[in-house]
């Protein structure tokens, strides 16, 4: 009998592997490069999904933030301060950003931090930060109960972390624009709506549907995926058989891509629709030319349109990255920005010297700072959140994102 | 339930994608009781030796034409790979507990992994992988790829050929020999240590084969891709009945469909509207192995066999 006695022990193995999977690799990236004499160095913490399917984004936002602090450097905007940029991989997964936030608050020169991207890895080091007083602004988290507390949806919003910031806008404003453009302008009434139950796009496609259906949409059916798989064809199927005029997808492009090349290929051809995390080249590669016609919304006017803008691709550019600046580059410049803007006054106000609580104080002056960035205005509500709810449409034209229109969620 | 046909039809693609790959597992595990856990690794090395030949081929070379070369390169990474690790991490270990080499697999897959993400060209993320052009074909209620044909086409001829293999050649015989009792067919004057190369082999080159498929239906590879489905491949040979050709199969595709008829219609039963969708598809299969493990430990497609025990 020893077939069968083997086949369970494989199982347990089989389950102890998938709980290694989650495993977790730190990697530590630039450190403080030696400061003149006389000279203070603040590190400034960079964090996000450096490898994995998200990286092309990571990767944008951390050469953004690197851009923003040498230029900080270059320019002396801190007279006798001198910043570095730290940077560390989170891969996406909410157990190393965990790991991540603390590694960034025990280091003493970190006076605050650039990051995450990911919704779910911003409410592991939430509580993290918050104990440290130490201020952290996402440019890309777009999940409302971040900073508004949990009860958003029903109302009753409340601030449960000082500390925490975003340039980027969030999903509450963001899925009703979707629902906006498509059922006011674009007259489609028939969506089906999938998700990946992740915080960001389970979130993302429940702003959407309740706008969707406020507006007079009729959501046909729902299905849910799980992130990292690649066939598609059951929930294909459904949305075959469905009748919807468009797909609103809730989730990032590294399944996005897949699934929507895999909807056209199955002789379905109807747009998907998204947020800001299908904004990406890499959505339309994945797509194998089914990407055509698929629209997304991202937050902020078109990077490229404004004249800060331009000088800020400009000197993206001019610093020679090897990646692209991507979806989130200019608010992680602008993130990044944020915080010297905030040691400024930081140091300003105690007589051109870091205080020794300079964190409490950084993450107070970060509450009040309002300059204006490559996105546009860049200051904060009473919750952390952006004051810029600025939005485009983009459409798939030609092989690439283009923008479509700009404009702002207007409540029906 | 006009759905039901392409719910078939999916379920059977991905059926015999798992079966294409089950046959790894099943062939080891039947000559020298070990369960491969690197097997996974080895069909997605062989999804990026597709995708290195196809991108050291001129571009603008139609992909009728890549294809065969493609397959080549799969085939020969992942018999390489294979064969590597049998001659270098398992054959060591022969005659020792069975736990050790068991451990040495998936210490195995976790480094291959490693090493196709750490030195593959941008690799840290999917890297796309090239469609055949054509299609969608429509056979009427069914919408089907080029890439799902070339899948059909390659898992029933290759399934043929292994049989004949099996039964007809010498080596196919040695192998059986070999699987009933090793130290026997030794004296016998048995090569046992090739016997055992060729089934990793083998195993090896059913893998490639699926993951050219697999390439070519998803429109990419990453250097995950081995590890979920290395499961699902395994969770078929066993409920096929590990050690057994046919039963590896079929247990692909019956966990294939299996798969895609709780993805489609788990929800309409009463009491399970929650637990329906695409989402809940892999919960259904596990589910799916332990029903079949506690009702028939062999497997649903052995004949319980007296001389393992």
């Amino acid at each position: 009998m020893r077939r069968s006695t083997v086949a369970l022990p494989a199982l347990a193995v089989c389950s102890a592997l998938l709980v290694s999977a989650c495993g977790t690799r730190s990697e530590a990236g630039a450190t403080p490069g030696g400061a003149a004499a006389g000279e203070t160095t603040v590190v400034i913490g960079f964090d996000g999904p450096l490898t994995g399917d998200l990286s092309a984004l990571a990767i944008g936002a951390k050469n953004a933030a690197q851009l923003a602090v040498d230029q900080a450097n270059k320019n002396k905007s801190v007279p006798g301060v001198k910043f570095a940029l730290k940077s560390l991989d989170d891969q996406g997964q909410p157990g190393t950003g965990q790991q991540n936030a603390t590694a960034l608050t025990g280091d003493k020169q970190v006076l605050g931090v650039v990051g995450p991207l990911n919704s779910g890895v911003a409410k592991s080091m939430q509580m993290i930060f918050e104990t440290a007083k130490l201020a952290v602004v996402s440019p890309a988290t777009t999940s409302p109960g971040l900073t508004q507390g949990d009860n958003w949806a029903k109302g009753t919003k409340e601030r449960r972390f000082t500390t925490y910031f975003r340039t980027a806008t969030t999903d509450a404003v963001q899925g009703p624009f979707a629902a906006q453009h498509m059922h006011d302008t674009l007259k489609l009434t028939k969506v089906f709506v999938v998700d990946d139950k992740k915080a960001y796009g389970a979130g993302l496609a429940a702003t959407f549907t309740d706008e969707f259906k406020k507006r007079g949409g009729q959501v046909v059916d729902t299905d849910q995926i799980n992130s990292g798989e690649k066939d598609f064809s059951s929930v294909i199927n459904k949305i075959k058989s469905s009748g919807a005029q468009f797909v609103y997808y809730g989730g990032e492009y590294p399944d996005a891509g897949p699934l929507t090349g895999q909807l056209k290929k199955a002789g379905v051809k109807i747009p998907l629709v998204g947020g800001d995390g299908i904004a990406d080249a890499n959505f339309v590669k994945l797509a194998g030319g089914g990407a055509t016609g698929d629209y997304c919304t991202t937050v902020g006017a078109p990077l490229e349109e404004g004249a800060a803008g331009k000088t800020f691709a400009a000197a993206y550019k001019a610093a020679a990255f090897k990646d692209p600046y991507g979806a989130y580059g200019g608010y992680a410049y602008d993130s990044a920005t944020t915080l010297v803007e905030a040691v400024k006054a930081v140091v300003a106000a105690n007589g051109g010297k870091v205080p020794a609580d300079a964190r409490a104080k950084v993450t107070e002056a970060v509450q009040k700072v309002a300059f204006d960035g490559v996105t546009g205005k860049v200051s904060f509500d009473e919750f952390g959140d952006t004051t810029n709810k600025q939005l485009t449409v983009n459409q798939v034209k030609d092989g690439a994102w283009a923008p479509v229109t700009s404009g702002t969620f207007t409540a029906k | 339930m006009h759905e039901l046909p392409q719910t078939l039809a999916n379920g059977l693609l991905l059926g015999s994608m798992y079966g294409l790959i089950a046959i790894g597992y099943t062939m080891v595990y039947g000559i020298v009781q070990l369960i491969n856990f690197a097997h996974g690794e080895v069909f997605m090395t062989g999804g990026f030796g597709a995708l290195t030949a196809f991108l050291m081929l001129p571009s603008g070379v139609s992909l009728w034409l890549a294809l065969p070369v493609m397959l080549l390169a799969a085939v020969l990474v992942s018999t390489s790979v294979a064969v590597l690790a049998e001659r270098l991490a398992y054959r060591p270990l022969r005659g020792s507990s069975r736990l050790a080499p068991l451990i040495t697999a998936i210490g195995l897959s976790i480094a291959i992994q490693q090493m196709v993400w750490a030195w593959y060209p941008d690799a840290k993320q999917a890297r796309t992988f090239p469609h055949l052009p054509g299609g969608p074909y429509e056979l009427g209620p069914v919408t089907v790829q080029t890439g799902d044909v070339f899948l059909v086409v390659a898992a029933v001829l290759s399934m043929l050929a292994l049989m004949w293999f099996v039964r007809s050649t010498r080596t196919g015989r040695a192998m059986q020999a070999t699987a009933q009792d090793p130290d026997t067919s030794r004296l016998m004057g048995i090569n046992t240590d090739r016997i055992i190369v060729t089934a990793f082999a083998i195993g090896a080159a059913f893998a490639a084969l699926a993951a050219v498929a697999h390439g070519l239906r998803y429109g990419q590879v990453d250097f995950r891709m081995g590890f979920i489905t290395g499961l699902k491949a395994f969770t078929a040979a066993v409920l096929g009945g590990i050690g057994s050709i046919q039963g590896a199969m079929l247990g692909g595709l019956a966990l294939g469909l299996a798969e895609a008829l709780a993805a489609g219609y788990v929800k309409f039963l009463p009491g399970l509207e929650l637990f329906g969708g695409g989402a809940w598809a892999n919960v259904w299969a596990f589910v799916l192995l332990i029903v079949v493990l506690l009702i028939r430990p062999q497997g649903l497609f052995s004949k319980l066999t007296a001389d393992r025990a």
